[in-house]
C-alpha cells in the first residue's frame, strides 16, 4: 500500500533534524493558522496563487528564493560550525548526517534560491523593460512557478520523511547508484530536479519567446534594455541546456529503478560518461545564473552614475559571445579524470577565453561609472562590492582553468571558495542588488535604507571573512566536505571561516529586519510617481506598483538611444494633459492550472521515491486532466473597460504632476 | 522593424486562415508526409535487402535520416528563408550548434578517457 514508507522513515531518534522541522512546521501551521482565521485565504487564492500575472509570479518565485535562502544557509551555519568544532574529534554532526547537510546545501541553494531568485527579477523585469502587458504564455509561467514549488518541497520533505542525497550536489556514480545508495535520499534529489527542471525549461521557453516576439512597437532589439539580453542569453542557455540535465537524470533513475547500466561499474555502463554529461549542463548552468545578474548591474551602475551604460553593443556581444562560450569549457570540471594533454588542453584554453567577454563587461561598468556622478544607494553598494568580489572569483578561476594547477587544487576548498567567491559575489550580491532596485517598482515603496546599508556591509565583511580562509585552507591541502579532521594549521582558519559565517547571519538578519521595517514604514518610504532613482528604462514610466495591464497605453518607442530618450519620451506621454484614448485592454484570465498540476505532481513525486505505485498512477492522471481542462477552458481572457483604464492612468498622471510641481514650488 | 514587418512575424501555427490557404497548406502535409514515407521504406529496402554495397550501407542510412530531418524540417516545422522565419532558423541553428559541440565534444572526451582510464583487470594485465 505504502511502497517502503513506514514510521521508521522518519528520524524520530535524530534531534537535529526533529528539532527543525518541528520549529518549520509550527511555522507553517502559524502562517496558515492566521490566513485562514483572518480570512486572507480568499484573497491569496484569486490574487495570487492562481494569479498569471508576469508580476505577481515574479514575486512569488523571489520569495521563495528568499525562504530557500534561510534553510540552505542554516545547512551553510551547521557545516562551519561543524568544521570549527571538529578538529581532533567527532564534532556534532555524525558523518551521515554531515553529508546530506552539504548535498542538501549545495541543492537548495542551486536550483532553489540562485535560478528562482534570477528567474523571478527576469520574469518581474522584463515585460515592464519591453514594454509589454504580459509574457508570450502567461499560464505556462504559473505552471513553471508551481513545479518548481514542488521540486523545493519535496527536498523538504526529505528532512523528515526519509534522507536526502549523500553524494553532493551532483550525484556522482557510482556512489549514487542503488548499489551503493540504496535510500531515497538520491531519489528525492532526482525526482525533485527533474520536476523543477521541467518548470525551469518551460519558463525559459516563456521569456525567450518574450523578448524575441512581446515588443512594445519600435522597441527593436538594438534598442533593449542591457538586462533584456542578458535574460534572452541566459534563457536560451536554460532551453539548451536543461535538457541535457533531464536526461542525464533520467539514465541516472533507469539504473535506479529498472536495472540500467547506463552508468554503473558492471555490464559496459561508463561512469564517466556521467561526469561528461553533467557538466555540459553544469557549466552552462553557471553561466544561466550569472549573465542575469550582469544584467541587473548593467541596469543599476548606469542609473546610479546618471550616465548611458557605457559600450552597450560590445556589452550584448559580449553576452552572446558568453552564451556560446559557455557550452565550449566544461571539461574544465574534471580535468583530474584522465582525458590527457590534447583534451585538457583545448578545453583550458577555452575556459580562459571565456574570461575575454566577462573581462569586457567588468571594464564597461568601469568606464560608465568614470566621470559619472556616483549616488552610492544601496544597489550600487552591491554591485561596487560585486565588482571587486567577482574580479577576485574570476582570476582564481582562470588560475584553476590551468590543468597543472587545477591537478593541485581539484576538489580542495580552494576550488570551494572560488565558487562561493563567484556565486555570492555575483548571483547573490547581484540577486539582492536587483531586490532593492526594483522592490519599489513591485510594491510602491522603498526599502529601508540604512538597514540595508548595513546588511550589506555585514554581508561583505562576512563574505570575506569567511571564504578567504578557504583559499589558504586548500592550498594548504584541505579537502572539501569533511567531516572531522586531526591537522592543527588548519583550525585557526576553520575558526574564522565560521566566525564570517556569523557576520553573514546577523547581514541575513538584518533583511530580514529591513523588511520587516519596510512594510511597518510603507507610508513614509512611498514610491508617488513610479521612478524612485531616476531610471533610465520603461518599466520606471508606469506607476509603482504597475496596474495589471502595465501600461495605460503601450508606449512608441523612437530614435536609436537605448534608454533615456525612450523613457523620457514616454514619461512626456504619460505626463502631458493631453490624453491619450483610452481602450479595452483584455488581460488573460487567471486559472489554478499551475498550482492544481503542481499539486498532483508533488504527490506522484513523493510517490515514485516512495515506491507508491497507485499514487503516481493518480498523481500522473490528474495533472494530465488538469491540463486538459485548462485546454478546452472556454474563457480565456477578460476586458478592462477603458474607463477602468482611464481612471488608474489618471491618478497616476495626476501624482506625477503634483511631484513635479513640488520640486519646482521647492526650487 | 516597420509595422508590416512585426505583423508577418507570426508564430509557426499561427497561420491566418483562409480557404486557399488550408487547402495549400493540406497539400504541403500531404508532399511532406509522401516523402517521408519514401524515404523510411527506402532505409528498411536498403537495410534488408543486398541491393546496395553492405559496407555502404551504414552511410546510406545515415545520408537517408539526414534527408528525412529535411523533409520534416521543411514540410512539417515550416522552415523556410523567408523574412518571417529568422527567429526560427536562427533557433535551429543554435541548437545545430549545440548539439553538434555537446555530441563532438562528448565523443571526443570519452574517447581520450577509454585510452587514458582502462578498467582496472586491463591496467594489470599490462603491467604484467
Amino acid at each position: 500500500m505504502f511502497g517502503k514508507l513506514s514510521w521508521a522513515a522518519v528520524p524520530l531518534d535524530q534531534p537535529i533534524p526533529m528539532i527543525a522541522s518541528g520549529v518549520v512546521a509550527l511555522g507553517i501551521f502559524g502562517v496558515m493558522a492566521l490566513v485562514v482565521l483572518k480570512g486572507w485565504l480568499p484573497y491569496l487564492w484569486r490574487e495570487w496563487i492562481t494569479s498569471v500575472d508576469h508580476k505577481r509570479i515574479g514575486v512569488m518565485y523571489t520569495l521563495l528564493a528568499m525562504v530557500m535562502l534561510l534553510r540552505g544557509f542554516s545547512d551553510a551555519i551547521l557545516m562551519r560550525s561543524q568544521q570549527a568544532l571538529a578538529f581532533q574529534s567527532p564534532g556534532y554532526l555524525p558523518p551521515e548526517h554531515y553529508d546530506q547537510i552539504f548535498s542538501a546545501h549545495g541543492t537548495l541553494m542551486i536550483f532553489f534560491v540562485a535560478m528562482p531568485f534570477v528567474i523571478g527579477l527576469m520574469n518581474f523585469v522584463v515585460p515592464l523593460q519591453l514594454g509589454a502587458r504580459d509574457v508570450a504564455f502567461p499560464t505556462l509561467n504559473s505552471v513553471s512557478f508551481w513545479l518548481t514549488a514542488t521540486g523545493a518541497l519535496l527536498v523538504n520533505i526529505s528532512l523528515v520523511v526519509g534522507e536526502f542525497a549523500r553524494t553532493g550536489w551532483l550525484p556522482y556514480p557510482p556512489l549514487s547508484e542503488i548499489a551503493y545508495s540504496p535510500g531515497v535520499g538520491v531519489d528525492y534529489y532526482l525526482w525533485a530536479l527533474q520536476i523543477s527542471g521541467v518548470g525551469t525549461l518551460l519558463s525559459g521557453v516563456n521569456l525567450v519567446t518574450t523578448v524575441l516576439k512581446i515588443h512594445a512597437p519600435g522597441m527593436t532589439y538594438m534598442r533593449m534594455p542591457m538586462f533584456c539580453w542578458t535574460t534572452l542569453a541566459s534563457n536560451l542557455l536554460i532551453v539548451a541546456a536543461f535538457p541535457i540535465l533531464t536526461a542525464t537524470l533520467a539514465m541516472l533513475l533507469l539504473d535506479r529503478y529498472l536495472g540500467f547500466h547506463f552508468f554503473t561499474n558492471e555490464a559496459g555502463g561508463n561512469v564517466m560518461m556521467f561526469m561528461n554529461l553533467i557538466w555540459a549542463w553544469g557549466h552552462p548552468e553557471v553561466y544561466i545564473l550569472i549573465l542575469p545578474a550582469f544584467g541587473i548591474f548593467s541596469e543599476i551602475i548606469p542609473t546610479f552614475s546618471g550616465k548611458p551604460l557605457f559600450g552597450y553593443r560590445s556589452m550584448v556581444a559580449a553576452t552572446m559571445v558568453i552564451c556560446i562560450l559557455a557550452f565550449m569549457v566544461w571539461l574544465h570540471h574534471f580535468f583530474t579524470m584522465g582525458a590527457g594533454a590534447d583534451v585538457n588542453g583545448i578545453f583550458a584554453v577555452t575556459t580562459m577565453i571565456i574570461a575575454v567577454p566577462t573581462g569586457v563587461k567588468v571594464f564597461n561598468w568601469l568606464f560608465t561609472m568614470f566621470g559619472g556622478r556616483i549616488v552610492y544607494s544601496v544597489p550600487m553598494l552591491w554591485s561596487l562590492g560585486f565588482i571587486v568580489t567577482f574580479v577576485i572569483g574570476g582570476m582564481t578561476g582562470v588560475l584553476l582553468a590551468v590543468p597543472p594547477a587545477d591537478f593541485v587544487l581539484h576538489n580542495s576548498l580552494f576550488l570551494v571558495a572560488h565558487f562561493h567567491n563567484v556565486i555570492i559575489g555575483g548571483v547573490l550580491f547581484g540577486s539582492f542588488a536587483g531586490y532593492t532596485y526594483w522592490f519599489p517598482k513591485a510594491f510602491g515603496f522603498r526599502l529601508h535604507d540604512r538597514l540595508g546599508r548595513a546588511a550589506f556591509w555585514f554581508w561583505i565583511v562576512g563574505f570575506y571573512l569567511a571564504f578567504m580562509p578557504l583559499y589558504v585552507l586548500g592550498l594548504m591541502g584541505m579537502t572539501r566536505r569533511m567531516q572531522h579532521y586531526d591537522v592543527p594549521e588548519w583550525h585557526p582558519w576553520l575558526i574564522a571561516a565560521a566566525a564570517g559565517a556569523a557576520l553573514i547571519l546577523c547581514g541575513i538578519m538584518l533583511q530580514v529586519a529591513q523588511l520587516v521595517v519596510s512594510i511597518r514604514h510603507r507610508e513614509s518610504l512611498r514610491d508617488e510617481t513610479g521612478d524612485p532613482w531616476n531610471g533610465r528604462s520603461l518599466e520606471w514610466a508606469t506607476s509603482s506598483p504597475p496596474p495589471a495591464f502595465n501600461f495605460a497605453i503601450l508606449p512608441n518607442v523612437e530614435g536609436e538611444d537605448a534608454y533615456w530618450g525612450i523613457k523620457q519620451h514616454a514619461r512626456d506621454q504619460a505626463h502631458s494633459n493631453e490624453e491619450p484614448e483610452y481602450e479595452d485592454i483584455e488581460m488573460p484570465a487567471n486559472t489554478p492550472t499551475g498550482v492544481i498540476c503542481a499539486f498532483f505532481a508533488t504527490f506522484m513525486g513523493f510517490a515514485l521515491i516512495w515506491h507508491i505505485w497507485w499514487l503516481v498512477i493518480v498523481g500522473g492522471i490528474g495533472a494530465y486532466a488538469t491540463f486538459v481542462v485548462f485546454a478546452w477552458r472556454n474563457e480565456t481572457e477578460y476586458k478592462i473597460d477603458a474607463d477602468e483604464v482611464a481612471k488608474i492612468d489618471r491618478a497616476h498622471r495626476r501624482a506625477i504632476r503634483a511631484h513635479s510641481d513640488a520640486a519646482l514650488a521647492s526650487s | 522593424m516597420s509595422e508590416h514587418a512585426r505583423q508577418a512575424d507570426i508564430a509557426p501555427g499561427d497561420e491566418p486562415i483562409d480557404d486557399r490557404e488550408i487547402a495549400k497548406g493540406v497539400r504541403g502535409y500531404l508532399i511532406g508526409l509522401g516523402l517521408a514515407t519514401l524515404l523510411t521504406v527506402v532505409s528498411f529496402v536498403v537495410a534488408g535487402t543486398g541491393w546496395v554495397w553492405a559496407p555502404s550501407i551504414p552511410i546510406a542510412l545515415a545520408v537517408l535520416a539526414v534527408a528525412q530531418m529535411g523533409v520534416h524540417l521543411v514540410f512539417f516545422l515550416h522552415i523556410t528563408t523567408g523574412p518571417d522565419n529568422v527567429n526560427n532558423v536562427m533557433a535551429l541553428a543554435f541548437g545545430v550548434l549545440i548539439v553538434f559541440l555537446v555530441i563532438a565534444g562528448s565523443l571526443w572526451i570519452v574517447s581520450h578517457l577509454n585510452q587514458n582510464m582502462l578498467p582496472m583487470d586491463q591496467i594489470m594485465q599490462m603491467q604484467r
